[in-house]
């Protein structure tokens, strides 16, 4: 049961790269923590941190009020599970969980009741005498749980557990996880780069990029109201649309005054609707349908800009819009359609994108 | 797939089957003369079938000896030369796996250098810097015995290429999962690294020990003693007479009997010995 904190974390690599420049972080206890971003955002050297395995450069990491920058990762109280989950290949899967046990000298009475209270809730009973390579992966990923788990720590770390895993299985543990998190109620930190994953897991989620904080806050919040544009295309799938206000500045002014510094203008593609009439201070496109992904409960519509005379208005990149509909039925491709969203659907950025401004 | 052609294995067959007689007839001969008397032997008219005196030549071979020359049994230098390639294997896994193990998972200064200086004596062996390895034992006054038959063999950087090429396949997880265990470095290499290691452990040792039975040169020079020869010399020694018959049937016995240990390694250990020089999946 603890904090973690994380106070002004910076990572130096010998080389002069800064693989961290500078996060604050504040996990309370008992809650689920996500570290998202893309590959090499420094999410999971971030982590590797807190668990001792990586030296901090500057700043301060501290768990349950103790500074542990100076302290082994075995003295740091917590447990890891690895992406390739690292089990001891020649160690039966009792031992696996048992080893961590052992090298602490807890009585081997003691070490039998945790391995098979961790096996039970895990559903590994009947594997305790197997070797990890008679296992299936999420059966190993389920040992890889079970060794955290019977260390009983003040915090779990995972560095992408769930992404050896085929689809279906990945939706299974994501679930167990949380479960267990919160049956245990022991304070966590997940490192992964699917959104979904940290979506639905999160308590806290960190949205990462090149070695900082893009924005910190509750899932729900960050997808509603996301701080930057790289938070607004990196979380949710399909991502943003995300276009110059340049043209389109004329529309938004119908009702209230957008902004001056407002340079980016961002939309969800299930908060369009097909109409003809834009709403007052919405907006309103013209796109010609160039694909249409059927998903089953619902229709992407991947559209390029148009200009009222048919002529494609921008360059190749920056024209195709995503419209999410509802249900199967869809226009033709080729087709011109009119997408249109309220006002209080959309969201501003400045032009560079590091800023979110008021709509 | 594999495809199924008769002929074509057939073919194989037969190439195969030649290749075995081409390096099993020259045995076989030598287990044929080791059943005769010296005179059928020397006269150059050897059957091919088994003769009568073979309980009697091993007999003599492994209890009384042979030549004037060569007046230890068999037994004796079997011993030693089971003693010498012993000591070869297990020190040469000893040093070559913790000097591997220091290479591999510790930074420590001039790491490389010392990567490089091990490298480099693969260039030399011991027939190249043969005199002032003599010169050494002989100071250390380790002339004629099992010492100097084993320390000079034990320093090669095989077995440490070997065991360096291993490790660096084992996962960095692993290493971070036994720190997060509580596991220091020997308890690591101890209870994880050792473990996994078994197969190529027991590659190298097939690869030493017969590298230890057949030294030739380093036992002839540092050995004066009849009673510490090994058995590779004692064959060589059997044959060196002045005046009488060389007693071959003996020398052949002998022959025979110096092929079976290794062959026993090599029958014993050859699933590991496999294993260890090809498995990749860890």
């Amino acid at each position: 049961m603890a904090n973690v904190t994380l106070r002004n974390v910076r990572k130096i690599y010998p080389g002069g790269f800064e693989a961290i420049k500078g996060v604050d972080i504040e996990v309370g206890d008992g809650q689920f923590c996500v570290l998202v971003g893309p590959s090499g955002c420094g999410k999971s050297t971030l982590l590797r941190m807190v668990a001792g395995l990586e030296t901090i450069s500057s700043g301060e990491i501290d768990i349950g009020g103790r500074v542990v920058n100076a302290i082994e990762p075995a003295e740091r109280d917590i447990a890891m599970v690895f992406q390739n989950y690292a089990l001891y290949p020649h160690m039966t899967v009792y031992n696996n969980m048992a080893y961590g046990l052992r090298n602490r000298r807890m009585p081997e009475a003691e070490i039998k009741t945790r391995v098979e209270d961790a096996a039970r809730i895990l559903e590994l009973g009947t594997m305790l005498q197997r070797k990890p390579r008679q296992l299936s992966g999420g059966q190993r990923q389920r040992v890889a749980m079970g060794r955290a788990i019977v260390r009983q720590p003040k915090v779990f770390l995972f560095d992408e557990p769930l992404s050896n895993l085929d689809a279906k299985l990945r939706i299974a543990m994501r679930v167990e996880i949380r479960k267990l998190q919160r049956r245990l109620n022991t304070t966590a930190i997940y490192v992964t780069h699917d959104q979904l994953e940290a979506m639905t897991l999160a308590d806290i989620l960190v949205v990462m990029n090149g070695g900082k904080v893009e924005q910190i806050g509750n899932p729900l919040d960050i997808y509603q109201k996301p701080a930057t544009t790289f938070v607004a295309s990196f979380i949710g799938a399909p991502p943003m649309n995300l276009m110059p206000l340049d043209g389109l500045r004329r529309q938004l002014h119908g009702a209230d005054a957008v902004p001056a510094e407002a340079g980016q203008l961002g939309i969800r593609p299930e908060d369009f609707e097909l109409g003809e009439t834009v709403p007052a201070g919405g907006v309103g496109l013209d796109l010609r349908v160039d694909a249409i992904e059927h998903v089953g409960a619902e229709t992407y519509v991947y559209g390029s800009r148009q200009d009222a005379d048919g002529d494609d208005r921008l360059t190749a990149t920056a024209n195709d819009v995503i419209v999410r509909l509802p249900g199967v039925t869809a226009p033709e491709i080729g087709a011109r359609i009119r997408a249109v969203a309220p006002r209080a659907k959309l969201h501003l950025f400045s032009a560079d994108g590091r800023q979110r401004l008021p709509v | 797939m594999v495809e199924h052609r008769p002929l074509r294995d057939l073919v194989a067959y037969i190439v195969l089957s030649l290749g075995v007689l081409i390096f099993a007839f020259p045995v076989y001969v030598a287990f044929i003369a080791s059943t005769y008397d010296a005179a059928t032997v020397v006269s150059g008219n050897l059957p091919l079938t088994p003769g009568g005196r073979m309980l009697e030549n091993y007999y003599r071979a492994v209890f009384v000896g042979g030549s004037r020359f060569m007046n230890q049994p068999v037994g004796v230098l079997l011993l030693n030369s089971f003693v010498t390639a012993i000591g070869i294997a297990v020190g040469k896994i000893l040093i070559s796996i913790l000097s591997a193990f220091a290479i591999v998972y510790f930074r420590f200064p001039f790491r490389k250098t010392a990567f490089w200086i091990i490298f480099i004596t693969l260039m030399l062996p011991v027939e190249v810097r043969i005199y002032p390895t003599y010169k050494v034992v002989a100071d250390l006054r380790m002339l004629d015995t099992y010492a100097g038959l084993i320390l000079p063999l034990i320093a090669s950087a095989t077995g440490t290429l070997l065991f360096r090429q291993f490790f660096m396949t084992v996962p960095d997880e692993l290493l971070e999962a036994s720190r997060i265990d509580g596991a220091g470095p020997l308890r690591f290499f101890w209870d994880t690294l050792l473990p996994l290691s078994m197969t190529t452990v027991a590659a190298l040792f097939v690869i030493q020990f017969i590298y230890g039975w057949n030294q030739y040169l380093w036992p002839l020079l540092i050995t004066t003693k009849d009673s510490m020869q090994t058995i590779v010399i004692g064959i060589k020694k059997m044959l060196t007479t002045t005046d009488e018959l060389a007693e071959w049937q003996l020398a052949m016995a002998t022959a025979v009997l110096a092929m079976l240990p290794p062959v026993a390694v090599v029958v014993f250990m050859q699933r590991l010995f496999v294993k260890g020089l090809v498995e990749t999946e860890k």
